[in-house]
């Protein structure tokens, strides 16, 4: 029972990170229905712009204070929101009319891109740096349970900003317009919808929270290389599909049942080896009967 | 040339043999980039038929290549040595084929869940199938874990890749061209269209799977006994990438521009060796840019219609 | 005459829309039947419940004897039914030539192996299917346009050339989903022309769902109507002409 409870926390908490990542890429598919493939270069970006801005902010506000790490987190979710939408800017909205497959391998192009610069010696370097801690970590123990603070941060953190940006989506102008491109393009368009803006401003969102993202998993991670995006990337991807992409909630869904099921897996023993091909084996389980994911509506073709 | 073909297949494996007899006068190093070259032959166009004719978005090219690869090479080294030197060949046929059915019996597992998704959640389930098969052999101890496969014997030759990839090109071309193979192109086009015109897209949809899975199986086969070394870490989702990569910038479903996409960026690389740390910079720049200018493919002139 | 056709008690419901409701319709051989109806009124849906695409809630739907309940499109293709769709769905990156070539599956495109292999009988057989595309096409004057890209085609001839992918398969019943479509008054007449041309030269049924009253009225023996998935009428095209309740569906109820 002890060992369910303090994987259930481990699992929520990395779960609650592919929430985040799983958002942007769901935000995105939601308006342009394409996978943006860069998104999880976005999230090592954002560890990266944290990286650097650590040392330069701590000495202004002191180490690991809350100020600190407040500051850290914003400017690099701004720096990413920047970087976001540049990449629409520059590579996916003169597609904007092609195929959805163009547009897809454009952005495997932009990830590919982005990694590969990373690794230059002249720019991030491909070893693996160490990640500044930006909060003082306390070891909490609650029983037989162990968990770091920096977990507990994490999940309330996640938590509030998976609320926030349904407020967003549910409750703002931006929010109503973004549904409105996503439900139809042309439509909204045509109802004085600034699409254009829309899509900018949903690039920003998802890959401020990628940035986000990025630097929760980087404080739970040994540390960060241009490739850390990759496979925290991957599992935010499947954890979309698996809610139904395009579909809020289910991202979050997505997110928090595979961080859980991928921790579970990964504490049996006998299992631990077969983490990675599990969470896609379940995935593939769940596609097969529910194959527009766990929130996502089917809808049938038109004859 | 209707009705010619198997005459070209004949020269083209008569060519390639013979090149290969004369081949210790080439440079090792060429050599060795005439048989890569050869091999993401078969990968691409056999990739085409499942992405480009058939239009299910596979993201698991890698996982059958491993498969293959795996497989074949554990037969070899297995066998090898109890094998006289003079069914040497004898045994790497075999084991090519081995390699490309069990990659063909997965085809067909991987096949399975395409009759039901569509798009994205065909290439996510693809992309998790190549993961998955990745994953098995990365904790199978039989096939050497997380190291791999080592020592393999060098037996891929040019001789041996060529005349397969002519194989490759024409199973793919002949089946596509005929009657019943316009069936790949009418499911790709319009499903419910093709129902209605008494075609079955499930068969079809299975069958692309199975015939590619198994082409690349005796890629990932041919691949292994050229390195001598395999791990499932080159069998990765990147390398899946690399594959779609060609058959996009080749032209979806134009076997001719595929191979010509194929052999470019198997080279490009090396005609980057001379700047080496930018060379893959380089090549991401260069995806972007021709979807930016060339969507439609590279090689492709004028209309669409022409798709053999 | 035994009927090629039959529906009985015909129902279809999605969710809570009865879209279809209770449909009785016989099709003899060699019989051009019309079907009409208002928008809406569930002609397409009766379509797709023929052709098997969509389930019948409720009732039976027989082809040459056979029940058709759980028969997969394809098979009920090569069975003999065949159809034309509302929105023309040519294949996109074909020829004309190979789009009726396509169609030409079920015993007379040969498999893998034999393509692989080339013997003398898939050489014959491909050159046998050749012949009959070719054939077909100049019979409706298309053969010009063999090596075209079939979406290319102004809409007339595209309309055209799906009725000839729809005939290449053989077909006993031919379905054609609203082809008049689209079409000016002249287009109309050639189609009408078109329609009983191919009805005689073929001795096929046809099934004809039209929205346009004329083109129907002007070729078919015996027309069914369709309003809100029910059948209000079926007659000669003159009894429809006469019948209030298909004025009321057409014209709007005047209030008794």
């Amino acid at each position: 029972m002890d060992w369910f409870l303090q994987q259930s926390i481990n699992g929520l908490a990395l779960g609650a990170i592919y929430a985040l990542i799983a958002l942007g890429y769901t935000m995105v598919y939601g308006v342009l229905r394409f996978i943006n493939f860069a998104h999880s270069d976005v999230l090592m970006l954002g560890a990266f712009s944290a990286f650097y801005l650590t040392p330069t902010i701590a000495g202004a506000l002191g180490t690991q204070t809350i100020a600190t790490a407040f500051v850290v987190i914003v400017l690099s979710a701004l720096i990413c929101a920047l970087i976001g939408v540049t990449i629409e800017f520059l590579a996916y909205r003169p597609l904007r009319k092609r195929p959805r497959l163009t547009v897809l391998i454009t952005a495997i192009g932009v990830s590919l891109f982005i990694e590969f610069t990373g690794q230059h010696e002249k720019v991030f370097g491909a070893a693996t740096k160490p990640f500044p801690k930006l909060l003082p970590s306390r070891d909490l123990t609650w029983g037989a349970l162990h968990f770091s603070s920096n977990d507990l941060v994490v999940l309330v953190l996640t938590a509030v900003l998976l609320l926030a940006m349904w407020l967003v989506v549910q409750r703002t102008k931006v929010g109503m317009a973004m549904r409105a491109v996503s439900y139809n393009q042309q439509a909204a368009a045509l109802m004085g919808v600034n699409v254009n803006a829309v899509i900018s401003f949903t690039f920003a969102l998802g890959s401020a929270l990628a940035a986000i993202a990025g630097i929760f998993y980087a404080m739970r991670a040994p540390g960060i290389e241009p490739l850390m995006g990759v496979q925290p990337g991957l599992r935010a991807f499947v954890a979309a599909v698996l809610g139904g992409i395009g579909n809020l909630p289910g991202a979050a869904l997505g997110g928090i049942l595979l961080g859980l099921l991928e921790t579970f897996f990964g504490g049996m023993p006998g299992l631990s080896n077969y983490r990675d091909g599990i969470a896609f084996a379940i995935l593939i389980l769940i596609l097969l009967f529910r194959p527009a994911g766990l929130l996502g509506k089917m809808q049938p073709e038109k004859v | 040339m209707r009705g010619k073909e198997p005459l070209f297949l004949l020269l083209a494996v008569i060519v390639a043999v013979a090149l290969s007899l004369g081949s210790g006068a080439f440079n090792r190093y060429y050599l060795g980039i005439a048989i890569d070259v050869g091999i993401n032959v078969i990968l691409a166009v056999s990739l085409n038929l499942i992405n480009g004719h058939t239009g299910q978005f596979s993201l698991g090219h890698a996982g059958f290549m491993a498969v293959g690869g795996f497989i074949a090479a554990k037969l070899t080294l297995v066998c090898g040595a109890a094998c006289p030197e003079n069914l040497r060949p004898l045994l790497f046929v075999g084991a090519l084929l081995l390699g490309g059915s069990v990659a063909a019996v997965v085809g067909l597992g991987v096949g399975i869940p395409s009759l039901r998704l569509r798009g994205d959640y065909l290439a996510i389930v693809t992309l998790g199938f190549g993961e998955i098969i990745r994953v098995i052999f990365q904790t199978s101890d039989f096939f050497g874990a997380a190291t791999g496969l080592t020592g393999i014997p060098k037996l891929t030759t040019f001789g041996w890749a060529w005349a397969l990839a002519a194989v490759t090109i024409y199973v793919v071309t002949t089946v596509v061209n005929s009657t019943y193979g316009r069936g790949f192109i009418a499911v790709h086009d319009d499903e419910i269209a093709a129902s209605a015109m008494g075609i079955n897209p499930v068969r079809y949809k299975v069958t692309a799977f199975v015939i590619g899975a198994f082409f690349a199986g005796i890629a990932g086969g041919l691949y292994a006994h050229h390195k001598a070394v395999i791990s499932p870490s080159g069998f990765d989702f990147i390398k899946s990438i690399e594959i779609v990569v060609m058959v996009i910038l080749g032209g979806m479903g134009r076997t001719v521009g595929v191979i010509f996409a194929a052999i470019i960026l198997t080279l490009l690389p090396e005609l980057l060796r001379g700047v080496a740390e930018y060379r893959m910079i380089i090549y991401s720049l260069l995806i972007i840019g021709i979807m930016l200018t060339r969507p439609q493919g590279l090689f492709t002139l004028g209309r669409k219609g022409a798709t053999s | 005459m035994s009927a090629l056709l039959e529906c009985e008690k015909v129902t279809i419901k999605f969710g809570g829309l009865t879209a279809v409701s209770a449909l009785d319709l016989r099709i003899g051989e060699r019989e051009l039947v019309g079907l009409i109806g208002p928008n809406g009124a569930g002609k397409t849906t009766a379509f797709n419940l023929i052709t098997g695409v969509y389930r019948p809630t409720g009732g039976k739907i027989t082809f040459k004897g056979r029940s058709t309940a759980g028969v997969k499109p394809y098979v009920l293709s090569l069975h003999g039914i065949s159809r034309t769709f509302q929105n023309i769905r040519l294949f996109g990156s074909m020829t004309v030539f190979d789009n009726v070539r396509t169609a030409m599956q079920g015993n007379r495109a040969q498999g893998i192996c034999e393509a692989l292999l080339r013997g003398r009988t898939f050489i014959e057989s491909e050159r046998k299917v050749e012949r009959e595309v070719v054939e077909l096409l100049k019979i409706f004057g298309l053969e010009t346009f063999r090596d075209t890209l079939g979406t290319s085609l102004p809409y007339g001839d595209q309309r055209r050339l799906e009725i000839v992918r729809a005939l290449a398969t053989q077909p006993r019943l031919l379905l054609l989903d609203e082809p008049a479509a689209g079409m000016n008054p002249t287009e109309k007449q050639e189609l009408m022309k078109l329609i009983s041309f191919v009805q005689e030269k073929y001795g096929i049924a046809i099934l004809l769902v039209e929205h346009d009253m004329k083109v129907v009225m002007g070729i078919c023996k015996r027309i069914a109507v369709l309003d809100y998935g029910v059948k209000i009428a079926e007659g000669t095209p003159e009894e429809i002409r006469r019948n209030p309740k298909v004025i009321a569906a057409y014209l709007g109820k005047e209030e008794a």
